[in-house]
């Protein structure tokens, strides 16, 4: 390498533009991860300029001041005065602002002015500030703040190349500081805004229009519900021929594999254990993917914020916030990605509830489960010509899971020390905006990824672990039953028995438990193998065994149990890594164990005294 | 006369923010972004379900206050409606 990269960090308010204005500059040229020992997003990349300068750039995390609390704002300034424990102080700082809000964000802009570090400002949004006919003089205002000023327009093609021209040039030379100011920010701002802008009206008519009907009182929340219902649909729709696509893919890739090697612990370790395994964390992924696609256009066009609005009251009713609304979205496809997406809550309380209600969301894994429970054991009756009692029975178990988080929020509430810090919304509602598809498949791409990372290891680990268990030791000779009988997985089963003999589950069905708690949907196929049902996704012909086999009390029972049960190592690791503490696993593995037994013993015994 | 009172779609003048107690770091917040002596605010609506929390327009941006947050910040009597 000619040189050393010169290191510039990216600065701003939220929603000036600023992740735009990183993915246009860097591409896919991005590395994302965690400030050292804080759960504080750090997103690093890199770019040349004409003349061939490399430029790193750090995309440190938006904020309203450098003065408050909150963790992301710690890091920032952290960074910025070279105090971040492994961090270098930037060279210089690209200041972004959004030209249609600069009364919000110059005062953040003078805020990190007095740093005292080489700084440029880069006006974004200035085509929406055109349309809106808001004026700026940009010579004046470069001149007013003693920086040098460049526009651009983060999402579109060349609506940056002013701002890597600026770059190139200051490499070589980079611009003294400008002399810091002191006094009341919010004066100077005021100053520098009647003299270098003028703003016909204060509101976009465009955002008024919108917001009149998506914020109205009874028209709001019902375009919620039909946005919300669109997205479930969608993941169904476009998610699940793709998973099972995959599905069939690894099946194929399975037979072909126990084709081609000979019959003993290799092919088992290889079949059953490695391909099968990822085959189950790969299935997952289309519909996590579009689950994702959907939150990141909301996210993107500003509806989130909307929706967080009009349901604030109700979730604070049940101790949460309105932020809470997004991880616990996310969490109908996997808790974990909705335990990550808590970062953006910044009350640690309301924050660690939304973490702890988060895994009682029916997340995709347990709908193989309850799918087969339900076909074997709820009649396809309809009821009143439209509605189907299979279906009415899923419905129930989605609505059990939200009412148990409504409680469990409000016990926490209830529970919640009257000196804590007090929660606080103060969210901005930005203007509408077009989603770009640079960003959603950026984001898309660093959300999978991290998903994937989270999940192939320890799941992989997982199933071999349960493939081993439940092969080893091999059956004696002469025996009848399944060779799972004789194994470590079936002596462990059995033994297990008497802990949940009061729920109604047989030794079989406890022996399924124990793959769930790696993942979830692997109980169907551990039933299929100790009822030794020749394929696994026959779930129909495992259905009938089953429906001899168990009572309907003990499959309520067992619905109930993986509606509430702590399952799923994964989502407690993650809890693990995203809260710092073992005591927030221990206290989320212990209610849930507690409600989902105390559940699944009423609905056993009153299923088993009326029916 | 505070925030929190505000009609829908009404005008006012701020006077300042009253801080709760010394290190409020909610009224640190509002502040910053904005809510400070003599900007006009304008109260755009409020969510249903109460009307809490209330939608606030203040200079170019808007903010989704709760009223216990909006309740700090102090208004000049005399609403101009608009």
């Amino acid at each position: 390498m000619a040189e050393m990269a010169l290191r510039i960090a990216l600065v701003g308010n939220p929603n000036c533009g600023k992740t735009a204005l990183f993915n246009q500059l860097t591409g896919a040229r991005q590395k994302v991860a965690n400030y050292a020992g804080v759960t504080v997003e750090r997103k690093e990349g890199h770019f040349f300029t004409a003349s061939g300068h490399r430029i790193s750039l750090l995309d440190l995390p938006g904020t309203y001041s450098l003065e408050s609390a909150s963790q992301d704002e710690k890091v920032t300034l952290d960074v910025l005065r070279g105090q971040h424990r492994g961090e270098q102080t930037p060279e210089m700082i690209i200041c972004v602002a959004d030209a249609t809000n600069l009364r919000l964000h110059l005062r953040f802009v003078l805020e990190v002015q007095q740093l005292g570090l080489p700084m440029v400002l880069a006006l974004n949004m200035v085509d929406a500030a055109q349309r809106r006919g808001i004026r700026i003089d940009v010579a004046r205002l470069s001149a007013e703040l003693g920086i040098p000023v460049v526009e651009t327009v983060a999402v579109r093609r060349g609506g940056v190349d002013a701002l890597v021209q600026l770059v190139d040039q200051t490499a070589s030379k980079i611009p003294a500081a400008a002399a810091a100011r002191g006094g009341d920010l919010h004066q100077q701002v005021r100053r520098i805004m009647a003299d270098c802008v003028n703003i016909p009206q204060l509101s976009d008519a465009k955002v008024d229009a919108i917001d009149r009907w998506v914020l109205h009182p009874v028209l709001g929340p019902l375009i919620l519900l039909l946005v919300m219902f669109m997205v479930f649909q969608g993941v169904y729709s476009l998610g699940k021929p793709v998973t099972d696509l995959i599905g069939d893919n690894f099946d194929q890739l399975n037979k072909l594999v126990a084709s081609l090697l000979p019959d003993g612990p290799l092919r088992g370790l290889l079949c059953d254990g490695l391909i099968s395994g990822l085959g189950t964390v790969l299935g997952f992924l289309p519909e996590i993917l579009v689950l994702f696609f959907f939150i990141l256009v909301l996210e993107e066009s500003g509806y989130l914020p909307r929706a967080a609005f009009l349901l604030d009251r109700v979730m604070l009713s049940v101790g949460l916030t309105g932020r809470s609304f997004i991880p616990l979205l996310s969490s109908f496809a996997c808790a974990i990605p909705g335990i990550i997406g808590s970062r953006s809550i910044s009350n640690q309380r309301d924050r660690w509830t939304t973490i702890l209600v988060a895994p009682l969301m029916t997340c995709s894994a347990r709908l193989p489960v309850y799918a087969l429970l339900i076909g074997a054991f709820i009649p396809a009756q309809s009821i009143g010509g439209i509605l189907n009692l299979q279906g009415l029975v899923l419905l129930g178990l989605y609505l059990l899971g939200i009412v148990g988080a409504m409680v469990v929020g409000w016990v926490c509430k209830r529970l919640r020390p009257r000196d804590a810090q007090q929660p606080a919304l103060i969210m901005e509602l930005p203007a509408y905006r077009v989603p770009q598809i640079r960003d959603l498949a950026l984001g898309l791409w660093e959300r999978g990824s991290i998903f994937l990372k989270k999940l192939t290891g320890m799941i992989l680990a997982l199933t071999v672990l349960m493939w081993f268990i439940s092969s080893f030791p091999n059956p004696p000779a002469g025996a009848t039953g399944p060779a799972i009988d004789y194994s470590i997985a079936g002596y462990l089963g059995k033994s297990l028995q008497f802990l949940f003999a009061p729920l109604g589950f047989n030794w079989q069905v406890t022996l399924a438990l124990i793959p769930a708690f790696a993942a979830r949907e692997t109980a169907v196929a551990t039933l299929a193998t100790v009822y030794s049902v020749a394929n696994a996704d026959d779930v129909a012909s495992l259905g009938h065994v089953l429906a001899h086999q168990i009572s309907l009390a003990s499959a309520l029972s067992l619905m109930v149990w993986f509606a509430f049960a702590p399952q799923c190592m994964s989502t407690l690791a993650v809890i693990r890594k995203e809260t710092g503490s073992r005591r927030q696993v221990v206290l989320s593995f212990s209610y849930m164990f507690v409600v989902a037994y105390a559940c699944s013993f009423l609905t056993y015994h009153l299923v088993k005294a009326f029916a | 006369m505070r925030l929190s009172e505000l009609g829908k779609q009404q005008t006012a003048s701020v006077v300042g923010v009253e801080k709760l107690q010394a290190d409020d770091a909610i009224a640190a917040r509002l502040q910053d972004i904005g809510f400070v002596a003599g900007e006009t605010v304008k109260v755009i609506t409020r969510a249903p379900w109460g009307g809490d929390p209330i939608l606030v327009q203040v200079g170019t941006s808007r903010f989704a206050l709760r009223r216990e947050e909006a309740s700090r910040i102090v208004l000049q009597p005399g609403v101009q409606h608009g």
